[in-house]
């Protein structure tokens, strides 16, 4: 192996490695913080090592091993600082090192809850949700700061300051590491799942394929969705939403033209969605219902997607059942745009006329005051109906409310159709 | 990326040989393993080729021909479907598979995806592909409005 191969593959193991390692740590130490230096930390001692002694036969434990020394040297400094110190009653005897591999075997055998803690720190509500978005892909993605950059078109410098900034934070306010009991389990896992779907979405939302770090963003966040549901299988929202992100992930391939223009939901070739991601979708989301979570949040919107994903044609779709789950949704999680796509849900189940009865009433919500989608819809409701003159100053509306330069283009084209009637 | 992990038979497993309950929970460990790391999509153990069928396309003639089939470290005898980051992630891991240990040769293939096809797949044949299609469409559209 060449030293080039060789820290490919540290690279590598440490991607897989790092949320055990500073899972493992961090309930040695109590510190997520310490335990990130020190997993790094080991890494530097991989780089300087293997590409001379060869790669060893059980990288992960090698690792853990050489962390786990130097955590156990810190907890001895700590020690020394403040001898009242709780974390230090945590396997101390000095022994226990001398058998090192078994030692970090013995320690897989929780690594679940471990990891689960670590994901729930990572998240903590302390932190602003761009602190828990780096930290989360760091500390659970193994991604590096230049990778974390580049994902999310921000200068490196920033998510570094992030990080840190995270970190200290963690420590200052004493975040234990721990996964929220009883009542408090439900908001903070809802955090959690936001944080993951975030990701999906900033990978998701970019469309056009010069940068392909963005659609691995989806696939990090569904890695992390599989993660969660593994360590929390009761859970359904959490089932909820890995469903929902496989089921929108499936359209990846269809949802954009060879020249990069958005190709909507219902003029896209299905037969270029992912087979297997839909499965795996639908799969979840009967899990969702043996565990009783059918109304959760999530569980609602993977529901929607499941219904144009069955569908093997778009004329196929069963509106009636879509626009009934928008209805449920919009109590779950009430808000405008959930009612704007209910009505349209609504004017494809029953019919343009019904579908803008709801679109009026939402005319007035100022959340909507300058979302372009409102006269878009009521637009292209109006054309249906034949009231082209509305419909028109609709869409030229919409086309003026719109950032993006291909849909005001595309919106402007309606308009004219409109005059042309 | 996509990786199918493609276990090989043995004479064992053509035998109609099932892992015992040791082997089983060691593989599940792996596979747990594999799980809580997000890579596993799936994981199916083939039946013996006893069981299974070819069929010979010759001309427009197809023949089926009734397994067991020879070649006995060609055939496939499970596999594994996993979501990495890279190939040598997919490496990485599937060193870590237990029960391999007495002489077995995995293979690793990436699943093709569209932007593999490379130069046989350009947005220019996309295109082209797709215009063609839609102009056929539209034709059977005006054949079904004018019937």
């Amino acid at each position: 192996m060449t030293t080039a191969d060789v820290h490919r593959t540290i690279e590598t193991v440490w991607k897989i490695e790092a949320p055990r390692l500073i899972a493992g740590l961090a309930r040695m130490l109590r510190d997520v913080g310490q335990a990130e230096d020190l997993a790094q930390e080991a890494l530097v001692v991989a780089l300087e090592r293997w590409p001379h002694d060869g790669v060893p036969d059980n990288p992960g434990a090698w690792l853990m091993t050489t962390a786990k020394r130097r955590a156990i040297d810190q907890l001895r400094h700590n020690r020394m600082r403040d001898d009242k110190q709780a974390a230090l009653d945590y396997e101390l005897q000095p022994d226990a090192m001398t058998h090192a591999p078994d030692h970090a075997d013995a320690l897989d055998d929780d690594i679940g809850d471990d990891l689960l803690r670590l994901i729930f720190t990572a998240c903590h509500p302390v932190l602003t949700r761009d602190m828990q978005v780096a930290l989360t892909l760091r500390m659970l993605g193994g991604l590096t700061t230049p990778e974390i950059a580049r994902a999310f078109l921000v200068p490196e410098p920033t998510v570094a300051q992030r990080i840190v900034r995270a970190k200290r934070t963690l420590a200052e306010k004493h975040v234990p590491f721990e996964v929220p009991r009883g009542e408090d389990l439900a908001p903070r896992l809802a955090a959690v799942l936001e944080v993951v779907y975030l990701i999906f979405n900033e990978g998701y939302t970019a469309t056009t394929g010069e940068d392909w770090s963005r659609p691995a963003l989806c696939e990090e966040a569904m890695r992390l969705g599989r993660v969660l549901a593994g360590l929390a299988p009761r859970e359904p929202e959490v089932h909820g939403l890995l469903a929902l992100m496989e089921i929108q992930a499936s359209r990846l391939h269809a949802r954009t033209a060879a020249d990069g223009t958005p190709i909507l939901l219902l003029d896209q070739d299905r037969a270029r969605w992912d087979r297997l991601l839909i499965r795996r979708g639908l799969a979840g989301l009967e899990r969702v219902e043996q565990l009783d979570g059918a109304d959760g949040n999530y569980a609602l919107q993977a529901a929607i997607a499941a219904c144009h994903a069955r569908a093997l044609h778009a004329r196929d779709t069963d509106w009636a059942r879509i626009a009934a789950l928008y209805a449920k949704l919009a109590v779950v999680a009430p808000s405008p745009v959930v009612e704007l796509n209910r009505a349209v849900a609504v004017s494809m189940a029953e019919g343009p006329e019904a579908g803008l009865n709801l679109v009026d009433a939402l005319q007035n919500e100022r959340a909507l005051r300058d979302y372009h989608l409102l006269p878009s819809v009521r637009g292209d409701l109006l054309f249906k109906l034949g009231r082209c003159d509305e419909a028109r100053a609709e869409f030229e509306r919409a086309a003026a409310l719109t950032g993006n330069a291909r849909e005001s283009e595309l919106l402007r084209q309606r308009a004219e159709a409109c005059v042309e009637r | 990326m996509r990786v199918m992990v493609i276990v090989k038979a043995s004479a064992d497993s053509e035998a109609g040989g099932m892992p015992d309950a040791r082997e089983l929970a060691e593989m599940g460990k792996f596979n747990e393993k594999l799980a809580e790391a997000g890579v596993l999509l799936m994981a199916e153990g083939l039946q013996a080729s006893s069981k299974g069928v070819r069929v010979r396309f010759d001309g427009k003639q197809r023949t089926v021909i009734d397994g067991p089939f020879a070649e006995t470290r060609e055939l496939v005898a499970g596999f594994w479907l996993w979501q990495v980051r890279s190939m040598e992630e997919a490496i990485e891991w599937i060193k870590r598979a237990p029960l391999f240990d007495g002489g077995m040769e995995i293979e690793l293939r990436p699943v093709a995806e569209m932007e593999d096809f490379g130069d046989a797949v350009t947005p220019e044949t996309i295109r082209e592909y797709e215009t063609k299609v839609l102009k056929k469409a539209a034709k059977l559209r005006e054949k079904a409005a004018k019937h």
